[in-house]
C-alpha cells in the first residue's frame, strides 16, 4: 500500500537524518553452524527507557535449515527520495535476508510486529536462472530496484556480480553488469549515487572460502585486493584499483553519504606480509589525467600483536602473531567517525575521518580476541571468545552496535573452541561500552549473531541524493 | 473557463516533483549552483511540451477521421483506462543517472511527462476544440500546449526556488503529498468529464 506522505524514515540528506530519532529494535540475522536447527532473526530491545532494554524481544526461526544468514537490508530507504525516479510513498518495512550458503533469499515483513512475519522465499534456481549467480550477499535499495552482490556464479564457482530485484513483487530481474570487464571476484558494493559511480569489492569465490580460509590461497595471494569503479547507468566496468596482491581480501566499502563526494573508505582483512590490516581511502585520481580516474591510497595500517605460539590456533602458530583481521568498518552518517572492527585482537577502534585522508584514532575498545579474550564489564568473570565484527552505526552517530562472529567456517579455524555468541553496545562519546546493553550465550538460543540492521535506517542502510 | 482549466492543469504538473523541479533543485544543490537549477528548468518544461503536444497530434489526426463524438468516447475511456492503471499499479517510473546533459535532462522529463499521462490530462480540453477545420484544431491543441506548458514552468520554477533558497529539501518530508495518487483521481476525473461532454 502506498502511503499519502514519505514514508518517515525517509531523509533528503544525510544532515537531515542525522536528527532522526534514537532506534527502538535491532534485527540481528543470526544462524545455527551446525545447519541442524533453521536460522533466526532476532529483534533486539535498543529502547533504554525499555525495562527489557538490551534483550531479545523478538525471534522469527527461518523456514528451512542450513541458510547460513549473513547480511540482509531493507527494502525501501532514503534513496526512494531521489528526484530522477522518485517513490516516496512506498514503507520500509520489509527486510531482505539472503542466505549465504543456502543462496535463498527471504523477503521478513516489520510492520506493526516485533517478530518479523516471512511473507517470500526466492528459491536460489530463481536467482541462479534469472541473474546466473549464487551466495547472495549485500543488500542495497537503490531508487529504482534492489541490488544484492553475490559471491559465486550458478553451477560455477564464478564470476560473482550484483544481481537486480523488483523492489515491489521481489522478484530478480537479472543481472546487473553489461559489461564487467576483468572483475571475478565480489563482495561488497555501494555507490556514489549522485555521480553515478557504482563501487564493488572481492573477498573470494565460494570454493574459496566455504570450507574456511585456504592457507595455500591466501599465501598465494589469491583472494581479492582489488576495488572496481563502474558506471553506475550504463552498468559497465570502468576501472580497476589493485591495492597489491599482498592486502588480501578487500572486503567492506562504505562511500562517503554526503552526495557532493568522492571518497570512501575500504576495508582489507590482512597483509600477508605482515599480518597487518588497512583501510584505505579511493577518491578522483587528480594527478593524473582529467581527474576521472580513481585510485586509493592506504590511511590506516594496524600491526599484528605477538604472541606464544601456544596460546594461537593451528591456522596462527607458524606466525607467532595475532593478525587484527579487520573484517568490518561503518563510516557514520556525518562522515566524521570510521568504526574499524579488529576481529582477531578483539578491539573496536573509533577514528576522526573529518579528513578522510589523515584519519586519527580517537577511542578504542577492547572486547574478546584471539589470545586476550577481553570480558566484558556486564560479565566480567567471562573470558569472550570471537571479537567485534559486525559494526552498526545509528543514524545520529551515537550508538555503536557490533555482534562476534564472522562465517561460520571462518570462526572455527580462529576461535577453535568456539566463538560463542555475544552482541554489544558501545556509546560514542566517550567511547565506552554501554554495561547495560549485553545480550550473549543463551540469549542466542546457541546460534551465531551476524549482521545488526536497525529500525528505520542505519549509517550503512540509506544513500542520499541531496547534500 | 476551459484557458483556466488548462492553466491550472499547468500549474498541477509544475508543483509535482516528480514532474520536474525536484530534478532541477538537487541538480543546484549538488554543484552548489542556482544557475544550473535555473538552466534546467526550462529544458525539463520543453520535455513537458514534447509530451502534451504529441498528444495534441495524436488528438488531431484522429479528429480527422472520426466524429467528435467518437473522439471524445474514445478519448474518455483512455483516460478512466490510464488512471485506474496508475491507480492500481505498484509500478513506478524507472531511470538510473543523476548526471546528465540538458538534452538528456530533456529527455528524461519527455518520458516521466508521458508516462505520468501528462498530455492526456489535456484531453477534455483537446477534444471539445472545434474540429470544424482540421488546421485550426491544430494550431488551437498547440496553443493549449503552449499555455499549458508556461504554466507548469512557471509554477515550477516557483515552487524550486523558493525551495532552493528558502526552505531547503527536508520540507519534501512533510509536503511530498502523493500526488501521484490524486493525479491517477485527475485522470479518472478528466476522462469522466470526457465521456459526459461527448453524450
Amino acid at each position: 500500500m502506498t502511503l499519502w506522505k514519505p514514508d518517515p524514515t525517509f531523509y533528503p540528506s544525510p544532515r537531515d537524518a542525522a536528527e532522526a530519532p534514537p532506534e527502538k529494535l535491532a534485527y540481528v540475522a543470526a544462524f545455527d553452524r551446525s545447519a541442524q536447527r533453521p536460522d533466526a532473526l532476532a529483534v533486539l530491545d535498543t529502547d533504554p527507557g525499555s525495562p527489557s532494554y538490551g534483550t531479545v524481544v523478538g525471534w522469527t526461526d527461518l523456514p528451512y535449515t542450513g541458510d547460513e544468514l549473513h547480511h540482509f537490508g531493507w527494502n525501501a530507504c532514503s534513496s526512494a527520495l531521489c528526484p530522477y525516479a522518485p517513490h516516496p510513498h512506498v514503507e520500509r518495512r520489509y527486510l531482505i535476508v539472503p542466505g549465504l550458503r543456502s543462496s535463498r533469499i527471504y523477503v521478513y515483513d516489520t510492520k506493526d510486529r516485533v517478530s518479523p512475519v516471512l511473507v517470500k522465499v526466492i528459491e536460489a534456481e530463481e536467482l541462479g536462472k534469472r541473474a546466473g549467480y549464487s551466495r547472495p550477499h549485500t543488500v542495497h535499495c537503490g531508487p529504482e530496484g534492489l541490488y544484492v552482490s553475490a559471491l559465486g556464479g550458478y553451477g560455477d564457482d564464478g564470476p560473482g556480480g550484483i544481481a537486480i530485484l523488483d523492489h515491489n513483487s521481489f522478484e530478480v530481474l537479472g543481472r546487473w553488469e553489461v559489461d564487467r570487464g576483468p572483475q571475478y571476484l565480489a563482495y561488497d558494493f555501494w555507490w556514489h549515487i549522485n555521480h553515478d559511480v557504482m563501487i564493488t569489492s572481492e573477498w573470494g569465490t565460494p570454493s574459496m572460502i566455504e570450507n574456511g580460509v585456504v592457507g595455500e590461497l591466501l599465501l598465494g595471494r589469491k583472494y581479492g585486493h582489488k576495488i572496481h569503479f563502474w558506471d553506475l547507468r550504463k552498468r559497465r566496468h570502468v576501472q580497476e584499483v589493485d591495492l597489491g596482491d599482498q592486502h588480501q581480501m578487500t572486503l567492506e566499502l562504505r562511500p562517503a553519504h554526503d552526495p557532493t563526494k568522492t571518497y570512501g573508505f575500504a576495508g582489507v582483512v590482512v597483509s600477508v606480509e605482515d599480518l597487518s590490516a588497512s583501510v584505505w581511502v579511493w577518491h578522483r585520481d587528480v594527478r593524473h589525467g582529467d581527474g576521472s580516474r580513481w585510485a586509493a591510497q592506504k590511511v590506516i595500517t594496524i600491526p599484528a600483536e605477538p604472541a606464544s605460539p601456544d596460546d594461537l590456533p593451528d591456522v596462527l602458530k607458524p606466525f607467532g602473531a595475532v593478525p587484527p583481521l579487520v573484517t568490518d568498518i561503518d563510516l557514520s552518517v556525518d562522515d566524521q567517525r570510521l568504526y574499524v572492527s579488529c576481529w582477531g585482537t578483539g578491539e573496536l577502534k573509533q577514528f576522526d575521518v573529518s579528513d578522510p585522508f589523515k584519519p586519527v584514532e580517537i577511542g578504542s575498545v577492547r572486547l574478546g580476541g584471539i589470545v586476550r579474550r577481553q570480558a566484558h564489564p556486564a560479565a566480567p568473570d567471562e573470558r569472550l571468545s570471537g571479537g567485534p565484527q559486525m559494526v552498526e552505526v545509528s543514524r545520529d552517530g551515537r550508538r555503536i552496535y557490533v555482534t562476534n562472529s564472522l562465517y561460520g567456517a571462518w570462526d572455527d579455524q580462529f576461535y577453535p573452541d568456539g566463538v560463542g555468541a555475544w552482541m554489544a553496545k558501545i556509546d560514542a562519546e566517550p567511547f565506552t561500552l554501554d554495561e547495560g546493553f549485553f545480550p550473549h550465550g543463551d540469549d542466542f538460543r546457541g546460534l551465531r549473531p551476524h549482521q545488526v540492521r536497525l529500525q528505520g535506517g542505519d549509517a550503512s542502510s540509506d544513500s542520499y541524493c541531496y547534500p | 473557463m476551459t484557458l483556466t482549466a488548462v492553466i491550472l492543469l499547468g500549474a498541477f504538473h509544475g508543483i509535482n516533483p516528480a514532474m520536474g523541479w525536484l530534478f532541477a533543485v538537487a541538480r543546484g544543490l549538488q554543484e552548489r549552483s542556482r544557475d544550473l537549477l535555473l538552466q534546467s528548468l526550462p529544458v525539463i518544461a520543453l520535455g513537458h511540451l514534447a509530451s502534451v503536444a504529441l498528444v495534441v497530434l495524436a488528438v488531431s489526426a484522429t479528429g480527422s477521421i472520426v466524429t467528435a463524438t467518437a473522439l471524445s468516447i474514445g478519448a474518455g475511456v483512455v483516460l478512466v483506462g490510464f488512471g485506474l492503471w496508475h491507480l492500481l499499479s505498484r509500478r513506478h517510473f524507472r531511470w538510473v543517472g543523476m548526471r546528465l546533459s540538458l538534452p538528456q535532462l530533456a529527455a528524461w522529463s519527455f518520458l516521466m511527462s508521458s508516462v505520468h499521462g501528462a498530455g492526456l490530462m489535456l484531453l477534455p480540453v483537446l477534444t471539445r476544440m472545434p474540429a470544424s477545420h482540421h488546421g485550426h484544431a491544430l494550431s488551437g491543441g498547440m496553443l493549449v500546449a503552449g499555455v499549458h506548458t508556461l504554466a507548469m514552468f512557471l509554477t515550477a520554477t516557483v515552487v524550486a526556488v523558493v525551495v532552493y533558497e528558502f526552505l531547503g529539501v527536508a520540507v519534501l518530508r512533510r509536503a511530498w503529498f502523493n500526488l501521484d495518487r490524486m493525479w491517477a483521481f485527475a485522470l479518472v476525473g478528466a476522462g469522466v468529464v470526457t465521456l459526459v461532454g461527448a453524450v
